[in-house]
């Protein structure tokens, strides 16, 4: 396969999970804003969630206050942030225009009426009026995206590098999620009596589709520690990051090539120490140092595959690597889509 | 302009025979049904993105070709003389590539002067004397055809660069018997959908020798470009890879693609860019489009190209006038479809002439393209007469002047209900060891009353176009 069409395959998959990754985080956030707590709180709450996506200093530079009205607006519609909703799904579009021919035409549908449908809802502010159906749209489609992946493509390399993509970005979306509540709980604008956490994580659980699986795995309280359990160490659970992680390893064994060996060990042993892991050990090491590190090699492995599969032949472009933390985006290298300045008879 | 020839009435009461069958459908549709298939149409080109990008204002952007439900049909009796007149133009064309660029007997022979030909732009030196498979250079032509009257058939233009419109073709009949399956059951409607596989078949017999199981790919600019859908189309119909030049390099003479799993070979390439762009060590050093090398790669015999490079100079309007006798020179026949009567500017004579009737003529530019840079004397204001009188004069030779064809006219949706409009016709010609194609083409429309100008580029529509067998 053409190392362009996996990098477009690839990145289509990763921007479809980040729409409804932001989706599901914006979600919890709007549920959370509904209990009765203070104006700091709220502010805090919203700030983390900027905070957890790197976004904060362009919010600042952008909008004056700090309130639902205008993160949302920023998360869902802004065009200039690379990861709102809509920056999103318009770059999973435009990835999955340019390999349509490497897509099932079912495949290609979906994702170019998410984005036509998506004007629609921009166009009448269905964010702003009705932001929890909204949001529920963004993940139904994202449902259907991957429904209709795994329903009607055939299972080759490029349905490898498609499902790399959802799975290293899924890996990296839980963690963010966990990272920026457990954060928010440790932190002092709330105070955290046994109810008001209850909430919380009831909020955080549901925003991973996990709430009812807590009550099935667990049939107990809720605590943190069984929260942080099940989103980290679950292998039954298909967003925890073991799974994540389990996904990752099978699907680049399937496409390796001479160049992979290091990136293919590296994801063995993220998924290998995931699999052996205590939360006791986690806690020990404490869940915020443990994140900062899972986020740095999953940043680590999207470089990796970068590297082998997706500008092999390459050499001249400079190897970028991001700040650990950051969210990474496609480089503007061999997957950007030069625009031509050719006159061509026009079609038809 | 009203005295035009109409596909479907005879006389405003009377329906042609092959369009009878139709008529009586028509007949029976409410107008509701049609307005909600119309809307359908819309919806599902949306949906599977049949767009094509518009350049200009709003770079970018994409638009919807217009489609129009009412089919164009063509009897059997008259593709067979069409097609017969067609394969007999694009033989005589690809002899006189292979001539030009080979022994230029017909130059020597005085049929075309030397300097028209060597002196053209679109002539490449490079390919002198390089063998291209199957001697065919254009590979893949489409040939756009007018009607006047009955059995009248002109060619228009011969394009052989890299024509593009045949997805439409195939999208329009898919489109057409989804939405009226029963119009198939009552008209006897030669299939197109095949398209591809020739294509295919055609294109792996460009490989070069001692190939026996060719890589092809299509080359195309990229997503940004105007006929993007159509590359990508094609390149999944065939099942290949489509690519864009960033992904192909050359080393030692030999085309490779970066693949995840390390360089694969490449032995035929359907490129969608033009000779220009192709590759920025042999042509324009400043295109990002294209390979660097491939001009070297195919001089070695070690890929094949499609179209070949050159193939300009059969196509370009200042050509056009002598494929007539182009025709007579190579196969010792009569042409079998007409050429439109072309003065060309370059000429005194014929500069004098074209002046002293602007408002009569179709006056073109001998490099323009999709419909741009024309002038259509009687459907212009004084102003711009007077204004492309200017620019005509300061160059002569790069125009060419024509009468003004009644284009024949079929029956199309409009705001006011149904009206003729003017169409023409697009069938797609391919060359390798033998020449083929599929019954029909693109017919696009000019949607705007009384318009000759049928661009997609310009406000065109397009229809299905329907060849009846007997």
């Amino acid at each position: 396969m053409l190392s362009r069409t996996a990098d477009h395959l690839y990145w289509m998959a990763r921007y479809t999970e980040r729409a409804e990754n932001t989706a599901r985080m914006l979600d919890v956030r709007v549920q959370y804003s509904l209990m009765p707590q203070s104006a700091l709180a709220e502010e805090q709450g919203w700030r983390t969630m900027l905070g957890v996506s790197e976004l904060q200093s362009q919010f600042d530079a952008k909008y004056g206050s700090l309130s639902q009205k205008e993160v949302i607006d920023f998360m869902v519609r802004d065009p200039d942030n690379p990861s709102s909703i809509a920056s999103c799904l318009r770059a999973a579009r435009e990835n999955a225009r340019a390999v349509r021919g490497s897509l099932t035409t079912e495949v290609w549908e979906t994702k170019n009426t998410t984005w036509l449908t998506l004007q629609q809802h921009l166009k009448s502010r269905m964010f702003e009026h009705h932001p929890g159906k909204f949001l529920e749209w963004v993940k139904y489609r994202s449902h259907m995206s991957r429904g209709v992946t795994l329903g009607t493509m055939f299972q080759d390399e490029a349905f490898n590098f498609i499902r790399l993509g959802t799975f290293l970005e899924r890996a990296d979306n839980t963690a963010r999620i966990l990272h920026v509540k457990f954060k928010f709980l440790a932190s002092d604008v709330i105070e955290t009596d046994a109810q008001v956490e209850f909430y919380y994580l009831a909020a955080l659980l549901r925003s991973v589709s996990a709430f009812e699986t807590y009550r099935k795995v667990y049939r107990d309280a809720i605590t943190p520690t069984r929260v942080a359990e099940l989103l980290i160490l679950q292998p039954k659970m298909p967003r925890s990051l073991v799974a994540c992680m389990c996904a990752v390893v099978a699907n680049l064994q399937e496409v390796r090539n001479d160049l992979s060996q290091d990136t293919e060990r590296l994801a063995g042993k993220l998924y290998g120490e995931l699999q052996s892991a205590h939360i006791g050990d986690i806690l020990d090491e404490g869940l915020h140092a443990f994140m900062t590190r899972f986020l740095a090699s999953i940043a680590e492995l999207g470089n990796g595959i970068g590297r082998d599969f997706l500008l092999p032949v390459a050499p001249e472009l400079p190897e970028e690597a991001p700040a650990p933390g950051q969210t990474q985006t496609q480089t503007q290298g061999q997957a950007q889509t030069q625009t031509q300045t050719q006159t061509q008879p026009q079609p038809g | 302009m009203s005295n035009f020839y109409d596909e479907m009435y005879a006389t405003p009461a009377t329906v042609r025979p092959h369009y009878t069958a139709f008529a009586e459908w028509l007949a029976q549709q409410a107008p509701q049904v049609i307005e909600q298939k119309r809307a359908e149409a819309e919806l599902n080109f949306q949906r599977v993105g049949i767009t094509f990008a518009v350049y200009g204002d709003n770079a970018g952007k994409e638009r919807l070709i217009p489609f129009d439900m009412i089919p164009r049909v063509i009897n059997a009796a008259e593709w067979t003389r069409l097609q017969a007149g067609l394969v007999q133009r694009v033989t005589a064309l690809n002899r006189f590539l292979h001539d030009v660029y080979h022994d230029q007997a017909i130059l020597k022979a005085g049929v075309i002067p030397r300097e028209q030909v060597l002196n053209n732009a679109q002539y490449r030196p490079a390919m002198h004397g390089v063998k291209v498979p199957s001697d065919v250079y254009a590979n893949i032509a489409g040939i756009d055809i007018v009607r006047a009257g009955e059995g009248e058939f002109y060619v228009l233009e011969d394009n052989l660069r890299v024509p593009s419109g045949v997805s439409y073709m195939l999208e329009n009949r898919k489109m057409m018997m989804r939405l009226f399956p029963d119009l198939f059951a009552r008209n006897r409607v030669a299939p197109v959908e095949h398209y591809p596989d020739l294509l295919l078949d055609n294109l792996r017999s460009a490989a070069p020798q001692g190939v026996d199981d060719p890589t092809v790919v299509v080359l195309t600019p990229g997503m940004y470009n105007s006929a993007y859908f159509e590359h990508a189309f094609l390149a999944q119909q065939m099942g290949v890879a489509l690519v864009q030049g960033q992904d192909l390099y050359v080393k030692d003479d030999t085309v490779w693609m970066r693949s995840t799993r390390g360089p694969q070979r490449v032995d035929v390439i359907y490129r969608r860019i033009d000779d220009d762009y192709l590759d920025p060590r042999a042509f324009r050093p400043e295109s990002t489009l294209g390979v660097p090398g491939l001009l070297d790669a195919v001089r070695a015999g070690r890929v094949g190209l499609a179209n070949a490079i050159g193939t300009g100079v059969a196509d370009d309007k200042s050509i056009y006038p002598f494929v007539p006798d182009m025709i007579e020179f190579y196969l010792g026949e009569k042409p079998i479809l007409n050429n439109v009567p072309t003065y060309q500017c370059r000429k005194k004579d014929d500069l004098q002439y074209t002046l002293d009737n602007l408002s009569q003529l179709v006056v073109k530019e001998v490099h323009g393209a999709g419909g741009y840079g024309m002038l259509i004397g009687p459907a212009s204001t004084q102003a711009e007469i007077a204004a492309f009188r200017e620019r005509l004069l300061a160059k002569p030779e790069g125009y060419i002047a024509q009468p003004t064809l009644a284009l024949s006219a079929c029956p199309t949706f409009v705001d006011s209900g149904i009206a003729p409009r003017h169409i023409d016709l697009r069938p797609f010609v391919l060359s390798g060891k033998t020449v083929s194609m599929v019954p029909g083409g693109l017919t696009r429309v000019a949607l705007t009353e009384g318009s000759l100008v049928v661009n997609s580029s310009q406000g065109g529509g397009t229809k299905d176009t329907w060849i009846l067998e007997n």
